[in-house]
């Protein structure tokens, strides 16, 4: 290849180059901006029609107060694994290490059919929380529970090299000031892991958002209760409702974006908190 | 500090007991259900289940799709992992951004996106109608939208992997006689075989598992173009719960395997 003469010292631009671009339009860009048009083809009070209706609205509450409360549970179960995972040693911790990535492993809709049948009534969870009261197939707490499972892994995988970079000098010389150990995590460990901690949390509320297959299997998707974005556009599209449902893409498309733009940003401080720290 | 080695504080059994309980609660009783519920009828019913004709299409259809797939993303994956790691160029960061962007969509808008290309309604569809070829409902789009959804976790594990690397080996081969391929297949290679295995592992696991962005552009047809995951919801939703459960057992195992598999390439310590 000619590029060897050129400022590129290792070969392979032109053809890397070339494959990319070729492969990334086809398969990526092309796609999407087949929708932007459609989206943009549309006008504008058509647009608002669909994206502002009742049933719109409240599909986006159902998705983003679910999603927030799953990312809530997240954010704690996720601090607790990462730290036990980090900070001790037992036996049978390499077996847990390799389990929190199993809602990633597992197929959703398998997530989907496994949830249903253990909150079922007569299932292993059901039998012993429905006479307590607590009903969570086809009830918004289904939802949360499905998006919790589905987006485990997030918290855990961002902050647990995080946590074990954190340098026992820092600790040790806070203990021998006579912090204690509340004090210790609290004043040095969690401001070092905050930013990574937030990271974790917003690839969590991000997937929570757009997750479909395990949802509706226990969601019961009733509209205006229990019917998330997701659905909506499924149910737009079997009634062939086409503008419904790139309308409403288009909406779960620009929260994707702007939770992206969020973790880039987010990143970026963790960069700078890491070089201060060094 | 020093006491925790031999002693464990009130808080650090609580934590540990706490963790274990509640992952066995959310990890491990949905893999036991499963096996369970598949097998709750005996082994014979289990077999006839997964030997039932639609199923054992499904179960084809899925491998299928991951023969296709998982190869084209690999080679794709370490081509543009080559152009952003190896070459500054004007762009280099939209190509890192590009490949990423499937990560963010969700599965829905994953098929949605398809249908507005290739559908009867969308920008290619009618011209291609034209010329006789059916992309939407059939296996083609379902191939194509794996690809779409997938074509981030090889790229995404051979990117950091190889900037961190650097390219002194490489030029080295270079500069020691070596042309492009041999630097290529005895230098880099080698080098990043490991990220490779385990992006084209999670890969796999996600093509054989993908929902909802399949179930937008396959149209379900049974003995056609069910995937598992799909022939899984209709068994659901005919209430034949077993067998739901028997083709899920499948893909559990798969999963399984795919969480051995990562546990033992990160003990090799690539990362």
């Amino acid at each position: 290849m000619a590029s060897r003469r050129s400022k590129h010292l290792l070969p392979g631009f032109g053809l890397t180059l070339g494959v990319s671009m070729l492969y990334l339009t086809i398969i990526i860009v092309l796609p999407l901006l087949a929708m932007l048009l459609k989206v943009g083809g549309m006008g504008w009070p058509e647009f608002w029609r669909i994206v502002a209706s009742n049933r719109s609205l409240a599909a986006y509450r159902i998705t983003f107060s679910s999603a927030l409360a799953a990312t809530v549970f997240n954010g704690f179960f996720g601090l607790l694994l990462a730290w036990v995972l980090t900070r001790y040693s037992f036996p049978g911790k390499r077996l847990l290490d390799a389990l929190v990535d199993l809602p990633f492993a597992l197929p959703t809709a398998v997530a989907g059919l496994v949830l249903v049948t253990l909150f079922a009534q007569t299932g292993w969870y059901g039998q012993l929380l429905e006479p307590i009261g607590f009903k969570v197939n086809y009830t918004q707490l289904g939802i949360i529970i499905a998006m919790s499972f589905t987006s485990i892994p997030f918290v855990v995988r961002t902050i647990q090299p995080v946590l074990e970079d954190v340098e026992a000098g820092y600790e040790e010389a806070a203990k021998t000031l006579g912090a204690t150990g509340w004090q210790v995590f609290a004043r040095v460990i969690w401001p070092t892991i905050l930013p990574a901690f937030m990271t974790g949390c917003v690839l969590s509320f991000a997937r929570s958002l757009g997750e479909f297959g395990a949802v509706v299997f226990i969601a019961g998707n009733l509209p205006g209760l229990t019917e998330i974005v997701s659905l909506l556009i499924f149910i737009r599209l079997d009634e062939y409702s086409y503008e419904g449902a790139a309308a409403l893409a288009f909406v779960l498309l620009l929260a994707a974006f702007l939770t992206l733009l969020a973790t880039n940003t987010l990143q970026s401080w963790q960069v700078r908190y890491a070089d201060r720290s060094t | 500090m020093t006491t925790r080695v031999h002693t464990r504080s009130p808080a650090e059994i609580t934590l540990i007991g706490l963790a274990v309980v509640l992952s066995a609660l959310i990890l491990v009783v949905p893999i036991a259900l499963i096996f369970a519920y598949a097998l709750r009828e005996g082994v014979g019913v289990y077999f006839a289940n997964i030997l039932e004709r639609t199923t054992l299409h499904a179960i084809g259809l899925t491998v299928l799709t991951a023969v296709i797939v998982v190869p084209i993303n690999i080679v794709i994956g370490i081509c543009v992992a080559w152009l952003a790691t190896r070459f500054r160029f004007r762009g280099r960061q939209l190509v890192i951004t590009v490949i990423e962007l499937p990560a963010a969509v969700s599965p829905i808008v994953a098929g949605v996106v398809y249908l507005f290309l290739y559908g009867g309604q969308g920008l290619l569809g009618p011209v291609l109608q034209g010329m006789g070829i059916q992309l939407m409902f059939t296996v083609t789009a379902i191939i194509l939208v794996s690809l779409f959804v997938t074509a981030p976790f090889v790229a995404r594990e051979l990117i950091p992997l190889m900037q961190q690397q650097g390219t002194e080996d490489e030029e080295a081969a270079l500069s020691l006689g070596a042309n492009g391929w041999q630097m290529f297949r005895f230098v880099t290679l080698p080098n990043i075989r490991w990220a490779i295995v385990y992006g084209a592992v999670l890969t796999n696991a996600r093509v054989m598992g993908e929902f909802g962005a399949v179930s937008v552009v396959s149209g379900s047809i049974r003995g056609q173009t069910n995937t598992l995951p799909l022939q899984i919801s209709q068994l659901f939703n005919d209430f034949n719960v077993t067998g739901a459960f028997a083709a899920s057992s499948t893909l559990a195992l798969i999963a399984v395997v795919t969480l051995i598999l990562k546990s033992t390439l990160e003990s090799r310590g690539w990362q």
